[in-house]
């Protein structure tokens, strides 16, 4: 039996070993989420300072001019909105459908379902430089010039970079984003809906349509505006596909080649005729590109913030 | 017993290898309510949800055995679920409307059915909740979310959500469990006119409940039916010992 004296004793003298370790540990946290901030407020900082020089509003509205030295980067931000549509167009219906599938008709051991969630997981590791070229070699090589051979006969005309390639392209890379997404919007659906709505007699199909679908309608948007802002600033997969350098005119179809406000960075960064000159523009598209990506993503926070007081 | 509702022959039910269900056998006479009790797992809300089919949805369940309704096997192939499901309305434990408006709930189940006429729908959804008697505190507020409304409310509104559907039986399972006791009565109550026109059988762990309700009970216990008679029998002269025990409170 120990007497009270030596338990508090024993107590006493292991509470300040822990105390320091306590408090090391909380030090490193609270050094490592600083740290962070600390990333994050420099990269904010430099790009608004650089940025806000030449950031304005006919920075937004015109074409760039004397050889991209000078004038707005209209086209790139019409060329990027065009492709975020395109790619939502192609995507998400597609996307939903394979979501949709996944949750509700695939049996739990069904080995075909988790061989789709296998591929999607797959999908979404993949290097985005691969789906640049995989685009390059099957939308514009196989497809395209595969259409020009049998409908053109063989003269170039879709198989050659263009939005309609480069959108694609982007929803393959956006796919998995879309379905994720959509597949845990659908999970907040409390199975005794489902149920409430068997039980009443409708079909498994009136079901998914009345009352999952409605009730994951802001899942399917949280889902699709990741997608876009996803799809808005990443270039390697459009490199290839349909980006272009620069362009005069503001692309009038599918088959056009578009400017793009990551390709422009790229640009402005590695291929400039006069740094002194486009460092100022390099740092306003950053700008702006980062608003584009950052406003879209807090108003998927919020959509998602929504869903997931709603399923409590 | 002289309508037969429900004829049920040797119903077994798996999950998977395990047996829930052992050769289940009973009657449900029509227009009638009928009380299934007995312990925590005894399979009392797993037969009940044989009779809808609604283990339909859970995998591996494989059942066996005869589920007469009218003489038709509803686990038969060539029966249509959906409209079993028609025929067969289900209230569930917990109060389940959908996230819409008190009209659209109601309007659901007809709406199904094709039915699209404004004023038909206008009527249905009085009628049914008339029915379950709620109409009176509802008709002002018809567009207001259901969610809005309270527990006792919320489940009366199921209970008309179900008999918009005109089903012939109605499955409830412990409709009143999470209810409060003066929503429960109102619950009793309800049951006790709806069986004028619908065959009833309710899934109750309120032996009080039960007795009051109903006028045939079966009691579950581990899977097998022990007996089903009267309810006053069962509870002024049970036939099987185990009965006893669990109506005279010695487990369960």
């Amino acid at each position: 039996m120990k007497t009270k004296e030596t338990e508090g004793q024993f107590f006493s003298s292991k509470k300040g070993d822990k105390d320091i370790k306590g408090k090391f540990i909380i030090g490193i946290t609270q050094l490592a989420v600083i740290l962070i901030f600390a990333i994050l407020f420099i990269i904010l900082g430099i790009i608004i300072y650089q940025g806000r020089e030449k950031f304005s509003w006919e920075f937004i509205s015109t074409f760039p001019t004397d050889g991209m030295t000078k004038g707005g980067i209209l086209p790139a931000i019409i060329g990027t909105f065009i492709l975020v549509i395109v790619m939502s167009i192609a995507a998400v219906p597609f996307g939903a459908i394979t979501a949709i599938y996944l949750t509700e008709y695939a049996k739990e051991n069904s080995k075909f379902a988790a061989a789709v969630r296998f591929s999607i997981r797959t999908l979404a590791v993949v290097p985005s430089i691969i789906f640049g070229l995989f685009g390059l070699g099957f939308f514009i090589q196989f497809v395209g010039a595969g259409a020009d051979k049998v409908f053109n006969a063989g003269e170039l005309h879709w198989g050659q970079p263009n939005i309609l390639w480069a959108s694609l392209t982007m929803s393959l890379l956006t796919l998995p984003v879309i379905i994720v997404s959509v597949e845990e919007a659908l999970k907040t659906i409390p199975r005794e809906l489902r149920e409430a709505s068997l039980a009443l007699g409708a079909t498994k199909w009136q079901t998914i349509k009345k009352v999952v679908l409605p009730g994951s309608i802001s899942g399917i948007m949280t889902g699709t505006i990741l997608a876009v802002s996803r799809g808005a600033g990443e270039v390697a997969p459009i490199l290839f596909t349909g980006a272009a350098y620069y362009l005069a005119t503001l692309p009038g179809s599918l088959s056009d080649q578009f400017m793009n406000l990551g390709y422009h960075i790229y640009i402005m960064s590695t291929q400039s005729s006069d740094v002194e000159k486009t460092m100022p523009i390099q740092f306003a598209t950053t700008l702006v590109l980062l608003i584009l990506t950052l406003s879209l993503n807090l108003v998927a926070v919020i959509i998602r913030s929504r869903i997931r007081r709603k399923a409590n | 017993m002289k309508d037969i509702k429900i004829e049920v022959n040797d119903l077994s039910l798996y999950y998977g290898e395990k047996k829930a269900l052992k050769d289940i056998s009973m009657i449900i006479p029509s227009n009638k309510v009928t009380a299934l009790i007995g312990p925590s797992g005894c399979g009392k809300s797993t037969f009940l949800r044989c009779i809808n089919r609604m283990n339909d949805l859970i995998p591996n369940v494989t059942i066996t055995g005869q589920m007469l309704v009218e003489g038709v096997d509803i686990y038969d192939k060539n029966v249509d679920v959906v409209n079993i499901r028609k025929k067969i309305g289900m209230v569930f434990q917990k109060s389940n409307p959908f996230p819409k408006s008190i009209y659209e709930n109601v309007a659901y189940g007809p709406r199904i059915n094709g039915i699209k006429d404004k004023k038909q729908l206008d009527e249905i959804v009085e009628t049914s909740l008339r029915q379950a008697a709620i109409w009176d505190e509802l008709k002002d507020r018809l567009d207001d979310s259901a969610m809005g409304l309270s527990g006792g409310q919320q489940q009366r509104l199921c209970i008309g959500r179900t008999l918009a559907v005109s089903p012939d039986i109605i499955l409830m399972d412990e409709p009143a469990s999470a209810l409060d006791p003066i929503s429960t009565s109102k619950i009793e109550e309800l049951i006790h006119e709806l069986k004028e026109q619908y065959t009833i059988i309710i899934v109750t762990h309120n032996m009080q409940q039960a007795a009051r309700t109903s006028d045939y009970t079966a009691f579950f216990y581990l899977g097998e039916l022990i007996e089903m008679d009267k309810t006053k029998s069962i509870f002024t002269k049970p036939s099987k010992k185990q009965t006893e025990d669990y109506i005279t409170g010695r487990f369960g």
